[in-house]
């Protein structure tokens, strides 16, 4: 109970510094909402009408107050581009980037643990050798480009996908998944060489270690022995880092929804921060926040699981 | 115990977020859609790439943006409408009389014309967009133009009477403002207007969705449906058109151009219709020198430029006007200055600068053209000994640094004209206009626009335009380079796109062929 | 103890294949065969030959002499960004893991809404305030990259804070810095160091993403990541810039990313 009261105070406590530094980054930004909104329109006295109208004028705290008391009451706020409640715009979007992100962890997970375990097997060998060169090669090349070259090899030469057509969930869900997927390849590719890095040295590390080496010479499988014991105790800083590797897909999800035009969360940020659309900004940031320090709070949890002897947050049993 | 409900808590919660975002807010989610276009025969619509969203409203009477007016151009109309030649023909009115004192338009407005609510236009409907755009208890008109309005009434149901507070020739240029109706007031999410495309959905950052309005006066679109797909990034644009995501895109480069297949597309050459210039602010030095804009004027090849950034694709220009506009359009004045490095450096010596000197270019930085084409600048200028950096900003920076603020020295940018006026391009250099933004002040231009604007007759009114551009020019304003080319590519069974001389995309002509 | 092999092969590799392009970089700040901004109508789109090594851009510019220059923004960037904001994790992961407590807690908190905070907007904020330039890329780099170094050094020093020698340390009245600096810091350096290559590589492609998204360097400041993303444009014109562009990224993680590798197998005492 006290853990859990521990996390959700974490959580507020991250959301309120994530959105409070949001709100200062746009005071330091030059180029306001009501400039973007009048672009070349723009006359001294339209830009004070319309800064006064959006409540700009007031102090930063003052503002910061007004959209917290809003955000816990269930008031997202109003978009200033498209005037339309931020929840409505943003929901479709949101289920999309979880997913897409979602889509890019899972492959990740399922194709490093055995990758790196196969690759700990044959450590020291010619095919190791082999692996790695391969692995640090993957691990060089950015996600917008592995996209383009997905979509020339999947799109246009095999036709897998059509490239800028995304089904959208609401007309056809399995065919949007099957979209989604290659955006996912290409943000995972990355994950993974870097991930079966991570794993195959913790592995190798535990081999090393003297139970394994008296579970071995007691005459035990090789292969039974790495997947009870060894993988599950290589796990914990692996799973640390698969938190980390959630934070930094959310990222590349950015990227990688401009390649294959996805109408993800990613590309709204991106248009809200060039339009100045504040309201839309803080409630993504914010949702983007969330997500990490889920996926975060998880991995700490699973870890305890695995390993009760780990004493990662000062807490007692 | 408590912490493996705890985790699993924490699981089933992310990926119930995860799933409820996938299966999707509407309601009928498992319909799925025949979806396969491909194998079904021709569906009589095309999706139509964009690279920038319409994210403001849509309310035409408030809009800002030439991407939105551009798209949104297909669903209103005004008493007059543009045509592609650049003459305008009379759409909600048929016609119109000039009172002999040429200060009173009266329209006879069109039987019949339906806005895609299912009302029909009355006289009720004119005057109050027109009011609409002229009202100035807020400051500036939303239509500037329209301060020349002494009154708009209501003569009876089909006809309407404007009256000027003096003769203007260029007035009714400005009648394309749309016509709303008087009792909608959700234009700027969900538009009404009278054109051949009915507005039917916008989803953020995705696309748009116009469709054909049935009741439309005149010749009726001949696509049913247009879905405007929005890409923003450029190589994603090329990836749509190739994979047939998408079927038309306009202003394109010549590098994506060059990445389609012949055989698949047709590429048509327009121009883009605005002023592409290195814009110098003349309030501040070395610039308000004459002869060090000149030297600069000097130092630039223009054809240069357009070789590198364009394949030598776009129209050279020497003042603030462009080909299109025919009448206005002087054509000496684009050689006035060739490239002559030693003129240049004459000059620069002459206001004081021997060694030359060092400026920084703001460029913004989403609009590649003036990215390159500053580029390019930046080397040439190094011939006269002018150190240029160039500094890019965001748009929203540049609008208010630049533009509002005039806090620059240069800027390479390009400026077109909202309607086919021209003083909608050369109003902006009177010393006293508030979109001035590069401080140009020159007594003898401001007395030519006021003259422009009290003659009554068409011939001695052009004339003073080109009399103004002529000092633009001599004054060497700004470096003047290009009208960019606008590259459009369509899928070859397309076909009907014309080109206007102001920035809009006419899709109503648009058709597939067999 | 850890058995101490022979250098591993990797780490010679790396050593070597890092030297190599350290050394062209070095060159590329002072010569390079062509003027890398100067630009030629004639030359526009021209594959490698004898005259330029990896042919010209749409600009008529010689690739190679822009790669060279593009190579040394990149790893200045990625170098300076994984020093800075290393050094200021580790630093702080070093605190709070040796002294626990309540500025355990507060730091490791802020560390994590600094963590969860979407780095392109962190960019993009210090990028539109301080103005665009490899310098200001650095720092708003260094500052997303932060976080996690001082959770890795926080583990790691956390580990060791109630190791023997260091009990003995503190028994004997040494103050907590040299702790810190003499007892801990280097034991914590086999994880340390290849985190720090790592990082490296995460800054090479960070900032490879900050310029598509076009909020990293800006021309005529070229970097690999930027020149990456300009050339994916030109596919068909001009592949080879597609190419040359990212063999030279892939080079440049790969040295370092043997050094990293081959650190840890010495460590692990695998081959």
């Amino acid at each position: 109970m006290r853990y859990t009261v521990k996390k959700l105070t974490a959580f507020l406590f991250t959301m309120v510094v994530v959105s409070l530094l949001t709100f200062i980054a746009f005071d330091l930004i030059s180029g306001d909402p009501a400039q973007a909104m009048l672009g070349t329109e723009a006359t001294p006295e339209k830009l004070a009408a319309l800064r006064e109208q959006l409540g700009l004028n007031q102090p930063l705290l003052v503002r910061y107050g007004q959209w917290l008391a809003g955000f816990f009451t269930g008031n997202l706020g109003t978009s200033y581009n498209y005037n339309l409640p931020v929840g409505q715009l943003i929901a479709p979007k949101l289920g999309l980037t979880l997913c897409l992100s979602f889509l890019a962890f899972a492959l990740t997970v399922i194709v490093s643990i055995p990758l790196s375990m196969w690759s700990a097997r044959r450590a020291g060998g010619r095919a190791d050798a082999l692996f790695t060169a391969l692995n640090q090669f993957f691990m060089a090349v950015p996600p917008f480009f592995t996209g383009l070259l997905f979509t020339w090899v999947f799109s246009l030469t095999l036709g897998w996908f059509v490239h800028g057509k995304f089904p959208g969930f609401d007309q056809d869900v399995p065919g949007s998944l099957w979209y989604l997927l290659f955006p996912a390849m290409a943000l995972a590719l990355p994950r993974i060489a870097m991930t079966v890095r991570m794993l195959r040295s913790t592995i190798l590390s535990e081999m090393n270690k003297d139970y394994v080496r008296t579970a071995i010479s007691r005459g035990n499988d090789w292969n039974m022995v790495l997947r009870r014991h060894v993988l599950k105790n290589s796990l914990v800083p692996v799973v640390t880092f698969l938190a980390q590797t959630m934070a930094e897909i959310v990222a590349g999800s950015i990227v990688v929804e401009q390649v294959f035009a996805v109408p993800g969360l990613g590309r709204l940020l991106m248009a809200s921060i060039s339009n100045r659309d504040y309201p839309v900004v803080q409630v993504i940031v914010v949702i983007l926040a969330l997500w990490v320090v889920l996926a975060g709070t998880l991995a700490d949890v699973i870890n305890r699981r695995i390993d009760p002897r780990l004493n990662l947050g000062g807490d007692a049993q | 115990m408590k912490k493996r409900i705890f985790a699993a808590a924490l699981a089933a919660a992310m990926l119930c977020a995860v799933l409820s975002g996938c299966s999707g807010s509407s309601s009928s989610s498992a319909a799925a859609s025949s979806a396969s276009e491909s194998a079904a025969p021709q569906a009589n619509e095309i999706t139509v790439g964009i690279a920038q969203d319409l994210d403001e409203s849509l309310d035409p009477h408030v809009a800002v943006a030439a991407g939105t007016k551009e798209v949104m151009f297909n669903v209103f109309e005004g008493l007059m409408k543009p045509t592609s030649d650049g003459d305008l023909t009379p759409a909600i009115a048929e016609s119109y009389t000039l009172s002999d004192d040429q200060k009173t338009y009266t329209f006879t407005l069109r039987q019949g014309v339906k806005f895609h609510n299912g009302e029909t236009v009355t006289a009720d409907d004119v005057v109050y967009s027109i009011q609409r755009c002229a009202d100035d208890t807020n400051g500036e008109p939303l239509v500037s133009a329209f301060k020349a309005i002494e009154s708009v009434e209501k003569v009876d149901d089909q006809t309407v009477a404007i009256t000027l507070k003096a003769p203007d020739n260029e007035f009714l240029a400005y009648l394309t403002t749309a016509i709303l109706p008087a009792d909608y007031d959700q234009q700027d999410t969900a538009p009404v207007g009278t054109g051949p495309f009915k507005f039917v959905s916008r989803t953020a950052q995705d696309s748009i969705v116009l469709e054909k309005f049935d009741e439309y006066w005149g010749t009726p679109a001949q696509l049913d449906k247009v879905t405007f797909k929005i890409i923003e990034n450029a190589d994603s644009l090329v990836l749509s058109l190739q994979s047939g995501a998408i079927d038309l895109c306009a202003h394109l480069n010549s590098t994506q151009v060059a990445q389609l297949d012949q055989s698949q597309f047709n590429v048509l050459e327009g121009t883009m219709n605005l002023v592409q210039a290195m814009y110098l602010n003349n309030a501040v030095a070395p610039f308000d020198d004459v002869r060090v804009r000149q030297a600069l004027s000097y130092a630039v090849d223009k054809q240069q430029i357009m070789d590198m950034i364009a394949d030598g694709h776009g129209a050279a220009i020497g003042s603030s006007m462009y080909p299109a506009f025919g009448k206005y359009f002087v054509p000496e004045l684009t050689d006035y200055y060739t490239q002559n490095i030693e003129k240049a450096k004459e000059l620069l010596t002459e206001a004081g600068y021997p060694n030359g000197f060092d400026m920084t270019i703001t460029v913004p930085s989403n609009y590649q053209p003036h990215m390159d084409t500053a580029q390019v600048l930046v080397e040439q200028l190094k011939a006269i000994g002018v150190n240029a950096t160039i500094q890019p900003v965001e748009w929203a920076s540049w609008l208010s640094d630049v533009y509002t603020g005039r806090q620059y020295q240069a800027t390479v940018v390009g400026v077109d004209a909202s309607n086919m006026t021209a003083r909608a391009l050369l109003e902006r250099f009177t010393s006293t206009a508030s979109n001035n933004f590069i401080n140009y002040n020159d007594p003898e231009y401001d007395a030519l626009f006021a003259q422009a604007q009290t003659t009554a007759d068409d011939a001695e009114q052009t004339a003073l335009y080109k009399q103004m551009e002529t000092r633009l020019t001599e004054n060497a304003a700004n470096v003047y380079i290009q009208d960019l080319a606008d590259l459009v590519a369509l899928r070859s069974n397309l076909d009907g796109l014309n080109f206007y001389p102001i920035y809009v995309l006419d899709l109503s002509t648009v058709h597939y062929v067999q | 103890m850890k058995k101490r092999m022979n250098r591993s092969p990797y780490l010679t590799a790396g050593l070597i294949l890092t030297g190599v392009m350290a050394a062209l970089i070095l060159l590329g700040f002072f010569w390079t065969p062509y003027d890398p901004t100067a630009i030629s109508g004639s030359a526009k789109f021209s594959a490698p030959s004898f005259a330029h090594l990896m042919g010209t851009d749409n600009f008529g510019r010689d690739i190679f002499s822009r790669v060279l220059k593009g190579a040394g923004t990149t790893a200045v960037i990625a170098l300076s960004t994984v020093l800075l904001g290393g050094g200021v994790g580790v630093l702080v992961g070093a605190l709070t893991g040796y002294f626990g407590g309540i500025v355990d807690e507060v730091l490791m908190r802020l560390n994590d809404a600094l963590n969860a905070f979407p780095s392109v907007l962190l960019a993009l904020v210090i990028v539109s305030v301080l103005g665009s330039g490899k310098y200001n890329v650095i720092i708003a780099l260094a500052i997303v990259f932060v976080p996690s170094f001082a959770r890795v050094s926080r583990t790691a020093f956390a580990a060791l804070r109630d190791a023997n020698y260091v009990k003995s340390a503190r028994l004997m009245g040494a103050s907590p810095l040299r702790i810190l600096a003499v007892q801990i810091l280097p034991n914590t350096l086999h994880v340390l160091l290849p985190a720090f290559t790592i990082g490296f590589n995460n800054a090479v492609l960070a900032e490879a993403s900050m310029s598509y998204l076009g909020i990293g360097v800006k021309p005529p400041d070229a970097s690999l990541g930027y020149m990456l993303s300009e050339s994916q444009s030109m596919l068909s014109a001009a592949p080879w810039y597609a190419l040359c562009t990212g063999m030279t990224i892939v080079l440049l993680i790969f040295g370092v990313g043997l050094i990293g590798e081959g650190m840890n197998r010495q460590n692990k005492g695998v081959g």
